[in-house]
């Protein structure tokens, strides 16, 4: 969708006019400029949270006066990292297996069969990626909590279904719909029941597409501050939210204590990062959902 | 005349509704329960204030500069930085199309969304703070000294803010539009007489507008629901106190969920005006295939 | 305008091109005279379509240089040029109506709209589109979108139309007629057209000269007949339908006539390249490849499928040294059958051997 191939005999020109005017030249020096101008201050913001995480003591230089890792040690402590990331796992963990059961099915039925209300409901699962959590946000957290769910573990898990299931079921049914029907029905011909097709030839067939839908969903709901902040209580919060809560109330905790765990937090996103994006384009991560409603 | 029944099953499915279009059911039905629903009630709630009239919430929200100023501060932030994004990315993009290693920048361009608001708010807050790397660099040219530049806790930082995140966001988004363009267009231009300049004007942007309105709606909305950022890296109390801190601090410090869904409502309801609008002018040029028509 | 009026032909001068290591192009030197229809012909990869792309500016040549009359155009960038180009997608502006397409030429050239508007309809009438000039392409057909390219081509009186694959995306009766429409058009305009093509019939019917090109260098240049009748080289002939390479050894020579031994029989053709040793590669096309009695001069070989194609039969045999072949036959006959095939001694072209 996103990968465009280039007729060969294009590939390697450099635009219609390759020979350039001064004009142009400086146009594409202005761009790069911004651009590598961008990267630096990004590498920056993350250099600086890394160095300050290690320092023993930084104030008034370029670089601290020393290194240390003890702050990890006491941000293990301080935050209580091991109950905050075993909630996270758990509720990572249940949030992918659901949004997988309930996402994959849906997407099958909706690439594969003409039926009516299919409009509206294609509206339904587009909605929750359009409309920004905040906004949804609050009215659901009202009704979780309303009905008794509201600050448990669950209630977390359920809020953030809302925006997975239909970012499996949009990045699915273009995967599945680049599969030829007609292989199912050879699989049926040979003699393979409903379950048996499923195993041997469906499952294997959308295994690239499940996985790397799956892993978009895992990066995403690790990094999803919104409805995890609006819906969890003392015991159900997430990596981000209790990073949130420190930074909040920063001045209370060490600076470096604090940057200790946005390293943690930052690792554990970087690692399903590095991993999806072996199975995944860069580019994927926003526009394969919200290019839908383009056409 | 009998005519033999025909199962109900064989008439249903004729109009693609078997058991394989059933499996759509659980996720629609998860997300009724958990996004539909809860916007009705959000909805029905708002028009229950605590003062019993019909609408004293959003008379109160009207009423109140306090609460009402919220719409003008969340604009004066989201307006600016979408269209600041959407400046950028689209020269940045144009230039990208034409790398062939593409997948390097756009990895480092998918670093902060994937990071996530609240870690590049710790980051700014280091990086952007008045002992922060950019401050020092600034001040080490001798042109500025350190009390004329302040980018955190105020407008500037929750702008830029949402640059570093936006940005990303904005241009992969561009990029997959602009990349949708047949490159055989501008080569057809060019044969044809037009210079760079006349190229852009009469054929990239014409088949871009429709891409750049829904890159803008996404990117506007996106902005206009900022949260943790304007908080930690505004005033949340004064200059950037947005529309989703009032509608946080009603559901969760007041425990006013009527308001609360009254100004979520308020919040979705103007997100929906500046992208009804844009997709309105949006319909007003080309919105067929950019890849160059083929029978 | 100065361009056309005055130009009277278009010369390349060691025109080369490289990507990195690679040279797709190297060092094409050829004169195209004013009126002149020039098919590039040759398998993908050959480097056609990095010729045409260097003669309209949308590649930098790495050598050499490209003349209209005196005036060196290769600096020129492509806009400049005011060359006229038919791409193979046609890369029609979806956004625009059929007029405004044809006549975009003409606006970026500045030409005042009431000069304008009756050029951009003399170039609908001839490429026959009245009646579709207000759609936008996307509602057209391919032929008539090919048209569209054509006339936005031609609008704008290019010295020098460039047609890459122009019909390589209609169906076969399509392709036909619009071949036709091509070399009327052509006609009409007396400019110089190069055309780009892996299809040797369409490149036949077409041209009045065929430059084959193969690894981006030149292989042969002439008109279709003499291509078709005597290619230069071993590989052209096999591109322009010599199915049959027969392995053997020069048994006598007689200037250009050379009888060979192939497994002990004989076979009588004409050189076409020098020879260099005493083995040699006969080419011959299938339907001049017959049956022909078992004490003429010829081939044994066995019988191994054979099929009706209306007015006669097209076979494939095996001869004993395990070479294919194909051949045209009157009668049907049996899988296994051993025959003798031959061909007119002037139809069996005869190159040096491997």
């Amino acid at each position: 969708m996103t990968a465009v191939s280039l007729p060969s005999a294009s590939a390697a020109t450099t635009g219609p006019s390759a020979l350039r005017s001064v004009g142009s030249r400086l146009w594409i020096i202005a761009v790069w400029t911004t651009v590598i101008f961008f990267i630096i201050n990004l590498l920056g913001i993350i250099a600086a949270v890394v160095t300050s995480s290690f320092a023993t003591r930084w104030l008034r230089s370029w670089l601290p006066s020393g290194y240390t890792t003890r702050w990890y040690v006491s941000a293990w402590e301080e935050f209580q990292l091991h109950d905050v990331l075993l909630v996270t796992f758990q509720i990572v963990g249940a949030v992918v297996m659901l949004s997988g059961l309930l996402g994959v099915p849906a997407a099958y039925a909706m690439a594969r069969r003409e039926f009516p209300g299919k409009k509206a409901l294609m509206l339904l699962f587009l909605l929750p990626l359009l409309v920004p959590p905040v906004t949804f946000g609050i009215p659901l957290a009202t009704v979780l909590y309303q009905s008794g769910v509201g600050g448990t573990m669950a209630g977390v898990i359920l809020a953030n279904l809302v925006p997975t299931v239909p970012f499996v079921i949009l990045v699915m049914i273009p995967f599945i719909e680049q599969i030829d029907p007609r292989v199912e029905a050879a699989a049926r011909v040979f003699g393979a029941g409903t379950f048996k097709m499923f195993i041997y030839v469906l499952l294997p067939l959308l295994m690239p597409g499940i996985l790397a839908s799956l892993l978009l969903v895992l990066v995403r709901t690790i990094a999803m501050f919104e409805l995890t902040f609006l819906t969890a209580g003392p015991t159900s919060q997430t990596l981000v939210v209790a990073l949130y809560y420190a930074v909040f109330a920063a001045g209370v905790r060490a600076v470096q204590s604090i940057d200790a765990m946005a390293v943690v937090y930052m690792v554990t996103t970087l690692i399903w990062l590095v991993i999806a994006l072996r199975f995944v384009n860069p580019t994927q991560m926003v526009t394969r959902a919200k290019r839908q409603p383009a056409h | 005349m009998a005519t033999p029944a025909i199962p109900l099953s064989t008439r249903l499915s004729a109009r693609g509704l078997d058991g394989v279009t059933l499996l759509v059911l659980p996720a629609a039905i998860v997300l009724i329960a958990l996004f539909v629903y809860p916007f009705g009630y959000g909805l029905w709630l708002s028009f229950r204030p605590k003062d019993g009239t019909l609408l004293g919430n959003y008379g109160k929200f009207f009423a109140d500069p306090f609460l009402y100023d919220t719409i003008y501060t969340t604009l004066a932030l989201a307006v600016p930085v979408t269209l600041m994004n959407l400046f950028l990315a689209v020269p940045v993009a144009f230039r990208v199309r034409l790398m062939r290693h593409q997948r390097l920048l756009t990895t480092i361009l998918v670093l902060p969304i994937t990071l996530g608001t609240v870690l590049v708010a710790e980051g700014m807050l280091n990086y952007f703070g008045p002992q922060g790397w950019f401050v020092r660099a600034l001040t080490s040219t001798g042109l500025f000294n350190v009390s004329q530049i302040k980018l955190v806790h105020n407008y500037w930082g929750v702008f830029l803010s949402l640059l570093i995140t936006g940005f990303p966001f904005t241009f992969l988004l561009t990029l997959s539009y602009v990349t949708g363009i047949d490159p055989g267009l501008e080569q057809a231009a060019a044969t044809l007489g037009a210079r760079a300049a006349e190229r852009f004007r009469h054929i990239f942007l014409p088949l871009l507008v429709p891409g750049l309105a829904i890159t803008f709606c996404l990117s506007f909305v996106q902005a206009y629901s900022v949260f943790p950022s304007a908080v930690l890296l505004g005033a949340p109390a004064g200059p950037t106190r947005v529309i989703s801190i009032a509608a946080y601090q009603a559901a969760f410090e007041e425990y006013d969920y009527s308001m609360a869904s009254a100004i979520a409502m308020i919040m979705g309801a103007v997100q929906l005006v500046v992208v009804v609008a844009v997709l309105a002018a949006r319909n007003l040029f080309y919105r067929g295939p950019a890849a160059g028509a083929k029978g | 305008m100065t361009l056309l009026s005055s130009f009277k032909s278009l010369r390349l001068e060691g025109v080369s091109r490289d990507f990195g290591v690679v040279n797709a192009l190297r060092d094409l030197t050829l004169e195209i005279k004013r009126g002149e229809f020039v098919a590039l012909l040759g398998p993908s990869g050959c480097g056609k379509s990095t010729a045409l792309n260097c003669i309209a500016g949308l590649l930098p040549t790495t050598r050499g240089q490209i003349m209209l009359d005196d005036r060196r155009i290769d600096t020129l960038p492509t806009e400049d040029r005011g060359f006229g180009m038919v791409f193979q997608n046609y890369a029609l502006f979806p956004h625009m109506t059929v007029r405004n397409n044809i006549g975009f030429g003409l606006k970026m050239r500045g030409i005042p709209k009431n000069e304008a508007a009756p050029r951009v309809e003399e170039a609908i009438r001839t490429v026959r589109l009245d009646t579709q000039a207000h759609k936008l392409p996307g509602q057209l057909s391919g032929g008539q979108q090919q048209r569209v390219a054509i006339a936005r081509a031609i609008a704008i009186d290019p010295p020098l139309v460039l047609m890459d694959e122009p019909l390589s995306n209609l169906d076969a009766k399509l392709r036909l007629e619009m071949r036709q429409e091509i070399r009327r058009i052509h006609q009409s305009l007396g400019c110089i057209t190069i055309y780009v093509t892996h299809d040797q019939d369409e490149a036949l019917s077409l041209a009045d000269r065929i430059v084959v090109l193969r690894d981006g260098a030149i292989r042969q240049v002439g008109a279709p007949e003499d291509l078709y009748a005597r290619p230069a080289h071993l590989d052209v002939a096999e591109f322009m339908g010599f199915r049959n390479r027969i392995n053997g050894r020069v048994q006598a020579r007689d200037g250009n006539r050379v009888q060979l031994t192939v497994a002990g029989t004989t076979l009588d053709g004409v050189v076409q390249e020098a020879l260099t040793g005493d083995t040699a590669i006969a080419a011959v096309r299938p339907d001049d490849m017959v049956p022909v009695a078992p004490d003429a001069h010829g081939i044994d070989t066995v019988v191994e499928a054979i099929e009706y194609r209306g007015r006669d039969f097209f076979g494939q045999a095996r001869s004993k040294t395990g070479d294919e072949l194909f051949f045209r036959s009157e009668q049907r006959l049996a899988p296994g059958a051993a025959v003798r095939l031959g061909a007119e001694p002037h139809r069996v072209l005869v190159y040096p051997g491997a």
